[in-house]
This record gives C-alpha cells, sequence and structure tokens, in this order.
C-alpha cells in the first residue's frame, strides 16, 4: 500500500545512498521483517545449555516461539516474566526476579538470556540493573552466567536484535582479554541455516583451526531423534568458550551491511576489536563463489594451509555445473528479498551466473545496503540493462508493486513471497528465513561453493520447471 | 477399560511434578492440577501464569485479533503497534474463508502501523491516521478495526477516538477499536471479551434486514480452522437451516450487522464468545444454547437440539434424515478404525473448548483421555456455569469491561415466551447452559489448567500415551519422547474435524498417527549389539 512516485518509474541509473529509506516512514502491509526479540531468542538458543527469558508480556514470548518453531520444527522453551496490568504501573522486578527463580529451578541452565520487549522498554525497565539486584540477592547460592540486551520491537528489526544478542553475549561472558593470547578464532556467522554452521564447522575443522562460533544453533534447532528426553536440546555454543572471545587471535564477522557500521550498532567482531584490539575480519556472507572465494583465502592465510583438495573439487564442480546451467539463466530477471546482507550475498550469487537482479529489498534500513550490493555485484550490473532497485524498509505489497513494473522471472527469498509468486504465477526459490511452507528450513544451505551449488541446481530446476509447466509442447527432455 | 490397575496413580504423579517446584509454586499449581472423581470438585483457573514457567498461553493481542477478529475477510484488520505482533498473528491459525469469486477477502493481508521509536516518544495517533487513510483510499473497505498492542496503552494513544473521527470523515466505512493490549488479563481470554464487546457495541445490529428462512441461527464461536465451518455450514444447509452469521468462521461483516435478526444462537466455543450470545439474548431476546459439532454423536446431538427448539415437525424429520444417511459412512469407517485405536491413551491440552471437544471423537474410537486441560479457559468451562456466581473476580479480570446490556426498546422480541421457555426448562431443555469438561470426564482421569512445559514432560514420563493433542509449540518436545502430537489449534495442516466428514478424517488421522511404524526405527540395528559380535544383517 505504498504509493509511488515518479521516481520509481525511472529506475536509479546508479546505485546511491539516497535511495535509502524511501518506505522507511510508511505503514507495513505485510512486512518483510521480524521484531527484534525473535532475533535475540534465535541467539540465545544458539548458547549451550541457555534458557532465553523475555521480559515482558507472555504473548511475546508465545508467538515466537509459534513462529521460530513453524520454521525450525524442534523444540524452542522461550521464558517469559509474563507481566501482568499491575506490572506496566509499579515495574517488573518482582516478575523478573520470580522468572529467573523458577528457570533456575526447573532448567538448571549454564546461562540465561534477557532481552526486553516493547512493553519493558516503554515503561523504561533496565535489565542490567534488575541483573545487578537479582544477584545481590541471591549471594547465597551459585546462579548461572546471564547475557541482557535490549530489544524493543519499534527500533530495528529481527536482524537488528540478532546482531545486538551476539554482541550483547561476548560483552557479558568474555572475560578481560590477554590480547590475542589463545589460538582461538572468533566466527560470528550471523542469521544463517543449522546446515550452513555445521558446514563452517566442518570447513574450519578441515582447516584446522581452533575456533568459537556465536551463536552455534546447528543441534540445538536440528536436532536428532533423541533416545532420552532432554530438558534442554543439546548443542550450542559453550559459555566457557564465550568467556575466551576477548582472548582470540582474531574475529570472523560475516555481512558487509552489518559491517558497514550501520547507525551506531556494530557487530561482535567491531566491539572485540574496539574494546580488546581482536583483529576483525570482515567478509560478507559467503554466497556464490566470489564472496566464498574471498572466505577460503582468509582461511588459507589465517591457517597457514593451503585449500584442502575436497574443497577445490566443490568448486571446480560448481563451476562445471555454472557452464552447464548457463544458458537457462542467462538473462533471467529476479526480485530478491529478505535480511540485507542475505540479499547482498544472493545478489553477489545471481549476478555472477547472469541472472539480473532487477529488486533487492529488505524490510532493514541500513544506509549501507546500496554500497554493499555495488561492491558484490557492480560490475555484473553496469552490464545490466538497467541497474537493480534497491528498497530499505521494504514491505510485501511494495515489493509486489514492484514486480508487476519489473516483470521478473522469479523470486527468491523466503515463504512469504508466496502471495506475489501465487498472484503473478513466479517461481519462487525458497530460502533464507523464514520458510515454513515447506519442509526441511533448518537443512537449506547457502554458504560456500556447497550452498551456491544447492542454491544453483535449486534455482536452474525452478527455471526448467516453470518453462516445461508452462510449454504448450510439454517437452520432457530439456 | 479399567485405568486404576494398569496405570499409574494418578495423585503420585501430581505429587511428583510437584516435588519440583519451589513451596510458593508448588501451592499455587496444586490448585490447578486435579485427579478426577469427587463430584464439586474445584479447580483452579484463570489465574496469572507464574513467570518463568513456560506456558502455552499467549496474550489478549492474541485473543482479540487473532482468535475471534482474525477469520472474518472483509474487515480490514490493522494492528497499531510495532511489527512483532502484526505479523506472528498473519493467518497463522489455518482459517479458511470463502470471498467466493468476486468478494473482498483482506485475511492474507497483514496490516500494521509498524512503529518506530519517535512514534513511541511522540505518539502514534498521526501514523495510525495516516494508516487508516491509505487503507481505505487503496481497498474501499466496508469497515477497519484497530488493534492496539502493549506500548499503545502505555503511551496513551487514544484510538478510539481516531477510529470516530476516521469514520465520522469517511461516511461509507465503519471504523472502531479494540484496546487490547497483551499485557491485559492472564491470557488471550481477555482478548475474546473485548473483542465480544466492541463487536457487539460497534457492529452487531446495524443492519434489520433479516435473510430468508424458516429456521435462523447464529453460529457462535466456529473460527473454521481447516475447514470445520464449511463442513457444518453443508450439514445445516441440507437440513434446511438458515445460518444468519458464524462468528466469526467463514464471515462477513454483514452476517454480524444482521446477527441480531436470528431466532437462535448456538455456541461452540463457550469461552471465547459466551459473552455475545448473552448480550444476544439480553438486547434482542435470542435465546442461546451450547452445541458440539466435533463428534459425530455429538454432532447429531446437537441437531436435534436445534431441531427439537423450534418446535417443527417437518425440521425434525429433516434432521433425522440427514443424520441416518451421514451416519452410514462414520459407523463404516469407525468399524474399521476402532480395532486398531480401542484401548489406546489420548491427553490434550488445548484451547477454551477443544480439550473437551475432541474428548468425543477419541471416545468413538475407544480411546480413552487420560489428562486434559485448558489453555486459557475459566472454572465455568471445567465445572459447568453453575459455578459462576461462585467465581471470585480478582483484579486482572476486573480491569476487562463487563457492558451493561439492556432490552432495545424496538427490536427486542423474545423469541420463546418467558412461559414457553420456562416449560421447555421443565421438559428438560436446558437454555443458557454449559455443564463443563469434568463432568464428561471418568474418575481417575487428570484435569490440568494452564499446563506448563515441564508438567507436559512428567506426564508423558509417567502414562506414555498414544497421542498427546495440544499446539505447535508443543508438538515437537512430544515428539522427541516418541510420542505423536496431533495439533488442535492448526489441525497440522489437516481437516475438518468437525461434523460427520470431520468425524472420518479425524479417525483416520490419530489411527495414521498411533499406529505409525516410523517410531520403531529409532532404535538403530546396532543399539545393543557390542560392534565385534555383531553379525551380517543380511545372514
Amino acid at each position: 500500500m505504498i504509493s509511488f512516485s515518479n521516481e520509481i518509474k525511472n529506475p536509479y541509473t546508479e546505485l546511491d545512498k539516497s535511495i535509502g529509506g524511501r518506505f522507511a516512514d510508511n505503514p507495513a502491509t505485510n512486512a518483510c521483517k521480524l521484531c527484534a526479540p525473535l532475533g535475540a531468542s534465535l541467539v540465545f538458543k544458539g548458547i549451550e545449555n541457555c534458557v532465553p527469558l523475555i521480559h515482558g508480556s507472555q504473548g511475546c514470548a508465545t508467538y515466537i516461539r509459534r513462529y521460530l518453531i513453524s520454521h525450525f520444527r524442534e523444540p524452542m522453551d522461550i521464558a517469559s516474566s509474563s507481566f501482568a496490568e499491575s506490572s506496566t504501573i509499579f515495574g517488573g522486578a518482582e516478575n523478573f526476579n520470580a522468572g529467573i527463580d523458577n528457570i533456575i529451578s526447573q532448567y538448571t541452565p549454564d546461562v540465561v538470556g534477557v532481552c526486553t520487549s516493547c512493553l519493558s522498554e516503554t515503561i523504561g525497565e533496565d535489565p542490567g540493573m534488575l541483573l545487578g539486584e537479582y544477584r545481590s540477592s541471591r549471594k547465597d547460592r551459585e546462579l548461572p552466567a546471564f547475557i541482557n540486551v535490549a530489544t524493543p520491537s519499534y527500533s530495528g528489526n529481527h536482524m537488528d536484535g540478532f546482531n545486538a544478542t551476539v554482541k550483547a553475549a561476548v560483552r557479558c561472558l568474555c572475560e578481560n582479554g590477554g590480547g590475542a593470547s589463545c589460538e582461538m578464532l572468533n566466527i560470528f556467522p550471523g542469521l544463517v541455516s543449522p546446515a550452513d554452521m555445521r558446514y563452517l564447522k566442518e570447513i574450519l575443522d578441515d582447516f584446522g583451526i581452533d575456533y568459537m562460533m556465536l551463536p552455534d544453533y546447528s543441534e540445538s534447532l536440528d536436532s536428532p531423534t533423541w533416545d532420552e528426553y532432554h530438558k534442554l536440546p543439546p548443542g550450542g555454543t559453550p559459555r566457557k568458550r564465550i568467556t575466551q572471545a576477548a582472548s582470540a587471535r582474531a574475529s570472523l564477522q560475516f555481512g558487509r551491511v552489518l559491517g558497514g557500521n550501520s547507525r551506531d550498532s556494530i557487530g561482535a567482531g567491531e566491539w572485540l576489536e574496539k574494546q580488546f584490539k581482536i583483529k576483525c575480519l570482515k567478509p560478507g556472507m559467503p554466497i556464490g563463489i566470489k564472496e566464498s572465494d574471498i572466505f577460503f583465502k582468509t582461511l588459507e592465510t589465517l591457517s597457514g594451509k593451503p585449500m584442502p583438495e575436497k574443497y577445490k573439487n566443490e568448486r571446480g564442480r560448481l563451476i562445471d555445473s555454472y557452464i552447464d546451467g548457463h544458458k537457462y539463466l542467462f538473462g533471467k530477471r529476479a526480485i530478491i528479498f529478505g535480511e540485507e546482507d542475505f540479499v547482498v550475498g544472493m545478489t553477489a550469487l545471481l549476478s555472477e551466473i547472469g541472472v539480473h537482479p532487477v529488486v533487492c529489498g529488505s524490510g532493514g534500513e541500513s544506509p549501507h545496503f546500496a554500497d554493499a550490493i555495488n561492491a558484490v555485484a557492480g560490475d555484473a550490473i553496469k552490464n545490466f540493462p538497467e541497474p537493480p532497485i534497491i528498497v530499505n524498509g521494504a514491505d510485501f505489497e511494495s515489493l509486489l508493486e514492484l514486480a508487476l513494473e519489473t516483470r521478473p522471472d522469479f523470486l527468491i527469498g523466503n515463504s512469504k513471497g508466496y502471495y506475489i509468486s501465487r498472484q503473478m504465477n513466479l517461481p519462487l526459490i525458497r530460502c533464507g528465513f523464514p520458510v515454513h511452507d515447506r519442509i526441511g528450513a533448518q537443512r537449506l544451505l547457502h554458504l560456500g561453493y556447497r550452498g551456491a551449488q544447492q542454491l544453483f541446481d535449486a534455482i536452474t530446476n525452478a527455471v526448467l520447471e516453470y518453462n516445461q509447466d508452462n510449454s504448450p509442447m510439454g517437452y520432457k527432455y530439456m | 477399560m479399567s485405568m486404576k490397575n494398569k496405570l499409574p496413580d494418578p495423585a503420585a504423579v501430581k505429587d511428583e511434578i510437584l516435588k519440583k517446584y519451589p513451596p510458593k509454586v508448588a501451592r499455587k499449581r496444586s490448585k490447578s492440577i486435579q485427579v478426577l472423581g469427587e463430584p464439586g470438585l474445584e479447580i483452579q483457573a484463570n489465574v496469572r501464569t507464574i513467570p518463568g514457567i513456560i506456558t502455552q498461553r499467549g496474550c489478549c493481542y492474541a485473543g482479540c485479533k487473532g482468535v475471534v477478529l482474525g477469520p472474518t475477510r472483509d474487515i480490514i484488520n490493522l494492528t497499531h503497534g510495532p511489527i512483532g505482533c502484526g505479523f506472528y498473528s498473519w493467518l497463522t491459525r489455518r482459517n479458511q474463508t470463502d470471498p467466493g469469486p468476486d468478494g473482498e477477502n483482506y485475511m492474507v493481508y497483514a496490516f500494521s502501523t509498524d512503529m518506530q521509536d519517535e512514534n513511541v516518544v511522540f505518539g502514534g495517533e498521526k501514523k495510525l491516521r495516516e494508516a487508516i487513510q491509505e487503507a481505505y483510499d487503496i481497498f474501499h473497505p466496508k469497515a477497519i478495526s484497530i488493534f492496539s498492542t502493549c506500548p499503545i496503552g502505555l503511551i496513551g494513544d487514544d484510538i478510539h477516538s481516531v477510529a470516530r473521527a476516521m469514520k465520522e470523515k469517511f461516511g461509507d466505512c465503519n471504523v472502531f477499536g479494540f484496546s487490547c493490549e497483551g499485557y491485559k488479563g492472564v491470557s488471550q481470554s481477555a482478548g475474546h471479551h473485548i473483542a465480544n464487546n466492541q463487536i457487539f457495541k460497534h457492529v452487531i445490529g446495524l443492519n434489520d434486514e433479516a435473510p430468508e428462512g424458516k429456521y435462523k441461527i447464529n453460529m457462535l464461536g466456529e473460527y473454521n480452522i481447516g475447514g470445520d465451518a464449511f463442513e457444518i455450514e453443508r450439514i445445516l444447509k441440507k437440513c434446511g437451516i438458515t445460518l444468519v452469521s458464524s462468528f466469526s468462521g467463514n464471515s462477513s461483516i454483514d452476517q454480524f450487522e444482521r446477527a441480531h435478526t436470528a431466532d437462535l444462537s448456538v455456541v461452540m466455543c463457550h469461552r471465547s464468545i459466551n459473552y455475545v450470545a448473552e448480550m444476544l439474548e439480553k438486547k434482542y431476546g435470542i435465546p442461546w444454547f451450547k452445541v458440539n459439532f466435533i463428534g459425530a454423536k455429538a454432532t447429531a446431538k446437537s441437531l436435534r437440539k436445534i431441531a427439537q427448539y423450534f418446535e417443527d415437525e417437518e425440521l425434525s424429520a429433516k434432521v433425522e434424515e440427514v443424520i441416518k444417511e451421514e451416519l452410514v459412512q462414520v459407523a463404516r469407517v469407525a468399524a474399521e478404525i476402532k480395532p486398531k485405536t480401542e484401548g489406546k491413551l489420548a491427553m490434550m491440552f488445548v484451547g477454551g473448548s477443544r480439550a473437551h471437544h475432541y474428548q468425543e471423537l477419541f471416545r468413538e474410537i475407544g480411546m480413552t483421555t487420560m489428562a486434559a486441560g485448558y489453555e486459557f479457559a475459566h472454572r465455568d468451562d471445567y465445572e459447568g456455569r453453575k459455578v459462576l456466581a461462585d467465581i471470585k473476580v480478582d483484579a486482572d479480570s476486573r480491569n476487562i469491561e463487563e457492558l451493561h446490556v439492556v432490552a432495545d426498546e424496538k427490536r427486542y422480541n423474545p423469541r420463546k415466551s418467558p412461559e414457553l421457555k420456562e416449560k421447555m426448562i421443565k421438559d428438560g431443555f436446558a437454555f443458557s447452559d454449559y455443564e463443563g469438561m469434568i463432568p464428561e470426564m471418568p474418575a481417575g482421569t487428570m484435569a490440568i489448567d494452564d499446563i506448563s512445559h515441564y508438567e507436559m514432560e512428567k506426564l508423558i514420563e509417567a502414562y506414555k500415551p498414544a497421542v498427546f493433542c495440544a499446539g505447535i509449540k508443543e508438538k515437537y518436545c512430544v515428539q522427541k519422547f516418541g510420542i505423536p502430537l496431533k495439533q488442535l489449534h492448526s489441525y497440522d495442516y489437516g481437516g475438518p474435524y468437525a461434523g460427520f466428514v470431520g468425524a472420518v478424517n479425524f479417525y483416520k488421522e490419530i489411527e495414521r498417527m498411533v499406529n505409525t511404524k516410523v517410531w520403531k526405527l529409532i532404535k538403530a540395528p546396532w543399539a545393543d549389539a557390542p560392534s565385534l559380535h555383531a553379525e551380517l544383517a543380511c545372514e
């Protein structure tokens, strides 16, 4: 329900920062973003034996649980301080304390992750102070570690909540650094799938790199069947490892938009650099060959080891398939949507396989979005008939209008693009988050050569299937 | 079946559950966990959830926007607040609707004012007005409703005055608001009540044009999850009964506006909508009673009661004919399924009526409900409306407005004269009734209100039920125990389960779930065998 001015009819001739925030002040129709405490909860689920507590009304915990579950299809325990109407007047301290007491007695967690909601933020609750009071009133017993983070959903979205929580986890748990005194590498992958995380770990192991990945929900949010029931699912970044973050040899923080120092927020890696002079490397999310090459090159440098044969072969097979599939994809037009760094990575991939990204949209709002897209795809974009339209603060209604205008061949992004796909009879290649109308969202692989391979096959097959279904001849040999 | 001999003693299970809680929590939870058997047993319900106890419950907003108003296709539902709430209630309940080829349907949209910092600091009314204007300009809907989320009440945005002003400005679009901030009440139940009040105040009674039909009814508390309302509509139509309005599955605003022209209200989900039923009777003289279309026998019983109410030979005959015809298929499938399900245990913790209604279906295939409870019900949903007068109103409930409704000067028309009603009651016909869940459950079973995650785990360990019924939040925990979970909120992508066709669907679905062999695969062939002495599997 965004009304477009004439500028839309004259797509930007070059990527320009001024296009950021075009939709930012409008109400949202079919939003392309979720709320900040959801991102926070997701990070907490990637810390070993951690129970998230959302400080606010119990509805937030319930809604966020049901939404995350629809994507991951795994247990998702998130506690709430269950504000009553009176707590909004007298403050939530009593509920906060009772909530933590009950979490400890039921779960005996290593870590309790506290994030706020718009309710507790609006009345001005300070979880840092509440935690201080809680600790001092319970000096007689051993307590778990605590992480606290402010995540009002009226500022930023789920990705901002996610990034803020990774940083908060490091801030709250890391011990004073000895300055690169241990061999460990910090890796902050961002919002990726459990399969992506498993693959990253495999790569790091193959390079012989000791690492601490935060968060790591590769097991906790994609766990096998259990022989016996676990109150908290196994897996997650161990608390002990996070305490060493400030002594790591370096940090690897994915995301060109995150690394662009958007607003006043910085990523966990940059925070460690600022506070403890731990070197922070900031490659883009390794989606597609070129971005993955940067990532693997970095690992070669860090480990002093050459690229293992296995990944050379993955890369070779990927290029071989690019050659095979080029004829189906070249010149096709796509709309990409989702979190900014995901969209940037996907733009990198598409533009290297000859697909023309006509619209790159995100519900987020960052002045670095356009720059990042230009950085990964600028060269390719020069050869396209027109540059992509870059939309900050997009919702699906605005994306639909852009789709009607730009007439793409397919859409790539999360399940919420289905409404556009259905209305325009276009293939939607589901990836990213949330994917709740297909099975296997946890197993979708996006990163590295292997991820690019999966995406490439999925995209090419979606185009083939569409052509076949819509062909009057009904070819079976494509 | 005799449960006493085979199964763990429920009293011992209760003690085991309470052991882990701090004493104060244990005392409180003890009143919400009851072993059934003694008549007149009181259960604690509709009290605040204990912080940090992982609950099934949602919030006031979820009950108001998500449950009661969400399923109406031609009202634009605008969430006033930051983005999360509007996004999470975006068609997630699987309510279905049939707008017809050209009908309006806004259910696939999620409208939100998407409030930002500055709106919280300086107030969000301006942005709300803009959002309403934009929605009106683009869609020209018949109605726009506004739902407040937590921050709205705190910053003091007056959504009702904005609604009044916009309604006046448009002239052809009804605009009304719901102060359903998430922190109100103790669960989504508060939101149901607020939804009932506002829809009664702003919509019901706006159109006096009665639809054609001899037997005209309203169906309250049926939300058309998985197509339940479609099946009930099919049966009613077959019987010659006219549905004036449905609250609110497969509904439209003009149905609501004419609800007062019906001659009877039947109530499916007592918890979420009994207020509208009561108010329709007080203001317009339309009697109501409870029905249940979940379960073939319950459906037949409900249809017979409707026929009896209208005191019409022709209708009764038609209803009998329909029941006879429909039961043929039901009986055939039940006979096929029952030997494979008989004697198995079920548990269900869901909703404000489903934990009761679905026991019918399980009984029809020989299964016993060992434990059941509601997520957001009140004592009357457990013990029956007879306890209404004894329920202590606490601070959380007192804050929810209680509308003072009086008989409409012109339109009050008692469909049954007081004398006739009196006579019918004497003959055993119950009006404004609900017996509750507990009286229908056998001794030795358990009722647990607002069950927590931890309690659920303990119950499963003790009883190992064949199937557990709850929602998506519980589904994957329970399945990690190796026990299938049937979602009774969203129906696990299935349905309908109401009416006769629904009963058949449900029997088949439960048989599939309790007898699937997939759980047997969990134990791998090498699990017990020491590797050195293992034999080749093909030998």
